[in-house]
């Protein structure tokens, strides 16, 4: 949409990816800047340390959002502003870019981490520590996404899993250190699967040895065989196990009503809205584009486990009274949907997979902003507890009401576009399957209506007539992300012109896959 | 003429955003920005629109929306784009004028109604802001020549639809047998429709993957010759266009509130009045018709869905007019005849008249409005809805006793009435199309519409007033309880501000039939038509059938609830066969334990399953991993801090190996 010269853009994708890592060094050694407060209340002044990642954050995004404006969305199946270093002496280079597959989520993860970061003004222990690792977490992240090379990628996804750990165990609620340990467990043990699927690949691959995601894509791993029990099939298997913990996928989710739970509300908002799409973008970067043969081998699997996904997920989270175990569950459900686009292995699958990854985004991210707007004041969770809080909280209760009509697809809405998009592609391919998963935004429509009404509406208890509504600076933090699911819901030409030609040369690759 | 269309369209949409935006803390402007906004729109619509389709006009305008496929490629979707767009022909501007007229008087009225003892209600506002927001939606179901833009103002109007209910959203639920609260309210009309619209967007889908498109002219065409891939025999040996009729007919079944799904628009009438009148009455509600009528050309491609529409609304029509007998509640008498009314539509639809269902949607929008809000006018008088409460009011609100006595001639069909012309056209729709049963139906459903429209009225107006009597004395003093949607400062005729669209909506109400009938050289039916509208004879017997019937109707209620006082109700002699009428025929009740026992029970079967059983089998497994990790005890501390910095100590490792390495490289 706006010019932006190749050189140039190569340097601002540098620079988005390593300036949130010079902010977190920079927080670091500034300290927190105010000491702890003893009163428990959080005071509305605000810290050093909020204010220095704050201005990190917020230079990031304004880069990634230059850079986002700055795709040539007509070559969206390229890598543009690719900046590649030789590395390692095995095969491994240095190489960053972006595609129109990637390009979207890094514009989520700089918007998504600004949020959270910006929204976090309350914390009140070891401030810098707690800021630092934000920016960590939001460098590996970008680091995930804008690899193209496979040792790379490896590492930056291994590097995002200590800050998440370190928030979840140190800031989160009362059972954390379990939370989080079983977070990095999960991803470690399913990590430990990709890894030996990536030396397969790497081992079996292309000579020269090498790790370039796209000169793996031009190789044909079907010369090895083809069926599960092939080599492509146990690379696929091997490296859909660590995706899959990610995503998550039936049985791997366990870990994730947990983590959500105990994390503080801005890891919530970085895991549902940014993590989870790692796995997503995994099965989608690696898993199909690298083994296309071996996708064609497992789609009956996908297929069996995007429909577990979103009907599991919904129903389990019909049953929750707690708001963010509620959300938890319903973003396992909204993952079968991506699941679902994927297995359909065509265009428009795959688009809509990645349309869904970038609406649940900012919509669950949205949704668990605003649970802890609420748990700010009301220092509960439980739907039982509230109710009527929409009359004291007006503002709160019309975004939160915003994100939970996102959520259940309601046009207008950016969940609508993705879920729309996969549906129509996934309905050729494999038609039981999908109305099974239509069914479910019924489902989804009446737990969030369901809990949300009970906890905003009805009579206001004595109890909270005094609570107030949210201030401005988290009006800002969520309005961001409330603007943005509003836009692609009306206007999807903002991301799906560059999505749609960032997954063409996975659908040209499965298509030739298919045949060969 | 699209540019007129677009402007109409987005004027309710201006008017709500300015008022989300600037002017939501004053009040009074916030109500005229939406009401001349509306004005201007109904003004467009009548002056310009109408005129131009009379004269044969149509046009339209597409635009693409989003991205399937990327630039040069053109295999993996039948076209690279989703596309949206709004075209306008008689049947669109037929249904714009109902919309902006109607919702311009209901934004008049309500300008009054939302003032409470003076007192503007805290969200007035916000109120207008929704109505606007409302007409905006219902304008794109309108406008709409692609069936995903239709969708997209279809869930939007039931979104609007869910927000009004629940206006009063902190209110409790009203003293009285199974009523709900707003808010619960307004969430059981999403989550019914909702139902609806999963079929709805399977209908699309199917229509997308089979027939390569969502817009109404190509489907139309291809259509057309009865061959094609939408024609391949599918599930059940039946063609694919009859599936994907009957899911695009699952909408309409919940938007329409026709049975099965008719059980949210009762309890809708939980909302303000102004808003079951405009909504759950004249607009919103008949969108499901509108929907079958502008797919009509795929139903009549396919006899058995046409089949299946009869059937729901012929039985429809006779189910809720049994239910709007047994009812005290002013609005819910009225709020079952708009389902037994829309079953009409639909059965003339279903029996192959598209002119008949839409002539009877056409005049139903007008009386039933005018109906809802003199309804409206007499709680803002009396402080309830029961009409067990009620009586006398004739001596004082004589206006809306006139102009309610109109509404109620035209609902009854009374000879020469709106109603009359239009019911009589689905009548004899149904002879020629639906079977002798459904006609069956059909006439019985006519006298049962005048006795419970009659007895309502009756119990409203004639008689000794039975409410709190300082209520009839006093006009300043405020009765003890305080009712859900209390105007109670004593009986008077409501302001100009209200009387004034009652008024006004009593002239369609009469007259507008005419428009249609065989006096009116079926105008309306022509336009609708075109070139295709034949004239048929007029059926004189059932016409005459059909007045008798609702004379009866309106003589039986005066002999039963006009000759004496009313002190306990007749009907109560039915015993069981009453309360089992009054209670809705456990439909709800069944329909709630269904959700809350099959289906919350599964999901909290499964969450403990989830926490139980699987949660506890991977853990295991992991504790199988562990106990080979003995060895390593002694260095698990337990402290979070600890293994903290032994992986910050195992990546600074990696990341040292990394750099170094290609440093030493040779």
């Amino acid at each position: 949409m706006i010019a932006l010269s190749p050189d140039l853009g190569r340097v601002i994708l540098q620079l988005v990816l390593w300036l949130p890592l010079v902010g977190a060094l920079v927080v670091a050694l500034i300290g927190n800047g105010r000491s702890a407060t003893l009163t428990g209340e959080a005071p509305l002044v605000t810290s050093r340390a909020w204010r220095w990642a704050t201005g990190f954050a917020a230079i990031t995004f304004i880069l990634a959002a230059w850079l986002f404006l700055g795709f040539d969305t007509s070559h969206a199946s390229n890598y543009q502003f690719e900046t590649r270093l030789s590395w390692l002496p095995f095969g491994s280079d240095y190489r960053i870019g972006v595609d129109g597959l990637s390009m979207p989520l890094v514009a989520l993860n700089a918007l998504l981490s600004l949020s959270a970061i910006a929204g976090s003004w309350r914390i009140t222990t070891r401030q810098s520590t707690y800021f630092s690792l934000f920016l960590i977490l939001e460098s590996a992240v970008f680091g995930v996404f804008t690899a193209s090379d496979l040792f790379l990628f490896f590492l930056f996804w291994e590097l995002e899993l200590i800050p998440m750990f370190l928030i979840i165990g140190i800031w989160g609620g009362a059972r954390r250190e379990y939370a989080a340990f079983k977070f990095i467990l999960y991803t470690v043990a399913g990590s430990a699967f990709m890894l030996v699927g990536i030396f397969l690949i790497a081992y079996f691959g292309p000579r020269p040895l090498t790790f370039g995601i796209p000169e793996i894509a031009q190789f044909n791993f079907s010369q090895y065989g083809t069926g599960i029990a092939s080599l492509g099939g146990l690379a696929f298997i091997l490296l859909f196990i660590g995706f899959a913990v990610k995503v998550p996928v039936f049985p791997f989710h366990t870990w994730l009503p947990d983590a959500h739970v105990e994390a503080p509300t801005a890891g919530s908002v970085m895991l549902a809205g940014v993590l989870l799409k790692m796995g997503g973008y995994g099965l989608l970067r690696l898993c199909v584009t690298l083994l296309p043969q071996a996708a064609h081998d497992w789609q009956w699997l996908l297929i069996i486990l995007a429909v577990v996904n979103s009907i599991y997920g919904a129903l389990v989270a019909l049953a929750q009274t707690d708001l963010k175990k509620m959300i938890a569950n319903s973003s396992i459900s909204h993952m079968g949907y991506v699941i679902l686009g994927i297995a359909a292995l065509t265009q428009v699958g795959f688009h809509g997979a990645l349309l869904v990854m970038l609406a649940h985004g900012l919509y669950s991210g949205l949704l668990f902003s605003m649970v802890g707007l609420v748990y700010d004041r009301t220092h509960t969770r439980e739907v039982s507890a509230m109710s009527g809080l929409a009359a004291r909280m007006p503002f709160i209760a019309t975004v939160f009401m915003l994100a939970g009509l996102a959520s259940l697809g309601l046009p207008g809405l950016a969940g609508f576009v993705a879920e729309f998009t996969t549906f129509i592609g996934a309905y050729g391919v494999f038609p039981l399957a999908t109305i099974l998963c239509v069914c479910t935004i019924a489902i989804t429509a009446g737990y969030i209506l369901w809990r949300l009404g009970a906890v905003l509406f009805g009579p206001l208890s004595p109890e909270w007539a005094t609570l107030g509504d949210a201030i401005w600076r988290e009006r800002i933090a969520v309005g961001m992300l409330a603007a943005a699911t509003l836009l692609i819901g009306v206007v999807p030409s903002v991301v799906a012109d560059m999505s749609a030609g960032g997954v063409a040369p996975i659908a040209n690759a499965v298509a030739q896959g298919g045949q060969r | 003429m699209v540019q007129t269309a677009a402007t109409i369209l987005l004027l309710p949409l201006l008017a709500f955003v300015l008022i989300v935006f600037v002017t939501r803390k004053n009040q009074p402007l916030s109500a005229w920005l939406s009401i001349i906004a509306m004005g201007l729109s109904a003004l467009q619509a009548i002056f310009l629109v109408l005129p131009f389709v009379m004269s044969g006009g149509t046009d339209h305008y597409e635009w693409q929306w989003l991205r399937l496929l990327p630039n040069g490629v053109t295999q993996g979707a039948p076209e690279g784009f989703l596309r949206l767009g709004i075209g306008v022909d008689a049947l669109a501007a037929i249904m714009l004028v109902v919309v902006t007229s109607v919702s311009f008087l209901v934004q008049v009225y309500s300008r009054s109604y939302m003032i409470e003892h003076g007192h503007r209600d805290p969200g007035y506002s916000r109120f207008f802001a929704y109505l606007s927001l409302f007409t905006f939606s219902m304008l794109v179901v309108v406008l709409a020549n692609n069936l995903l833009f239709l969708f997209i103002g279809w869930e939007l109007v039931g979104l609007c639809s869910y927000l009004l209910i629940g206006f009063w959203f902190d209110r409790t639920a009203r003293r009285g047998v199974h009523l709900l609260p707003p808010w619960v309210a307004a969430k059981k009309a999403f989550l019914t429709t909702r139902v609806g619209d999963v079929g709805f967007l399977i209908g699309l889908i199917v229509l997308w993957n089979r027939g390569g498109t969502l817009q109404l002219d190509e489907l139309f065409a291809q259509v057309e010759h009865q061959t094609g891939s939408l024609f391949q025999a599918s599930l059940l040996g039946q063609p694919v266009i009859f599936w994907a009729c009957l899911c695009l007919f699952a909408g309409a079944v919940g938007k329409s509130g026709q049975f099965p799904l008719h059980v949210w628009l009762p309890d809708a009438m939980e909302g303000p009045t102004p808003v079951s009148a405009l909504i759950h009455a004249a607009t919103m509600v008949a969108a499901g018709v509108y929907l079958v009528a502008r797919t009509y050309p795929l139903f009549e491609a396919s006899h058995g869905a046409l089949t299946v529409v009869a059937v729901i609304g012929g039985f429809t029509a006779i189910f809720a007019a049994t239910m709007g007998l047994a009812s005290n509640d002013i609005k819910r008498v009225l709020a079952y005849s708009t389902v037994s009314q829309l079953g009409y539509m639909m059965l003339a639809l279903g029996a192959g008249s598209l002119a008949a269902g839409m002539f009877h949607l056409f005049t139903h929008a007008f009386f039933k409005a005018l109906l809802f809000l003199a309804a409206g006018s007499v709680i803002h008088a009396v402080g309830t809805n029961d009409i067990g409460e009620m009586g006398g009011l004739r001596k004082f609100m004589p206006r809306t006793y006139f102009t309610m006595a109109i509404g109620g001639l035209s609902l009854a069909g009374f000879p020469f009435f709106s109603g009359f012309w239009s019911k009589d056209d689905v009548l004899v729709a149904t002879a020629n199309g639906g079977g002798p049963l459904l006609l069956a139906f059909a006439l019985i459903t006519v006298f049962l519409t005048a006795f419970y429209t009659f007895r309502m009225f009756f119990l409203t107006f004639h008689g000794q007033f039975r409410g709190p009597v300082e209520a009839a004395i006093d006009t300043h003093g405020h009765p003890a309880e305080i009712d859900a949607e209390t105007h109670s400062a004593g009986l008077h005729e409501s302001d100009f501000w209200m009387t004034g669209p009652l008024i006004i909506l009593a002239i369609p109400a009469v007259v507008i039939g005419f428009w249609g009938s065989p006096f009116g050289n079926h105008g309306f039916q022509r336009l609708l038509e075109g070139n295709a509208f034949v004239e048929t004879s007029v059926n004189l017997p059932l016409a005459a059938v059909s007045s008798v019937l609702a004379i009866a109707g309106i003589g039986t209620a005066w002999l039963v609830y006009g000759t004496r006082a009313y002190v306990s109700e007749p009907l109560l002699r039915f015993g069981a066969l009453y309360r089992i009428v009054n209670r809705r025929y456990y439909i709800d009740e069944f329909y709630m334990w269904l959700i809350d026992k099959v289906v919350i029970g599964a999901g909290y079967a499964l969450a403990i399953f989830d926490r139980q059983v699987l949660d506890r089998i991977v853990n295991g497994i992991a504790a199988a991993f562990a106990v080979g990790g003995r060895a390593l005890r002694t260095s698990q501390t337990g402290r979070v801090q600890n293994y903290g910095l032994v992986l910050f100590g195992g990546m600074a490792v990696i990341a040292v190996v990394v750099v170094l390495v290609p440093l030493v490289r040779p």
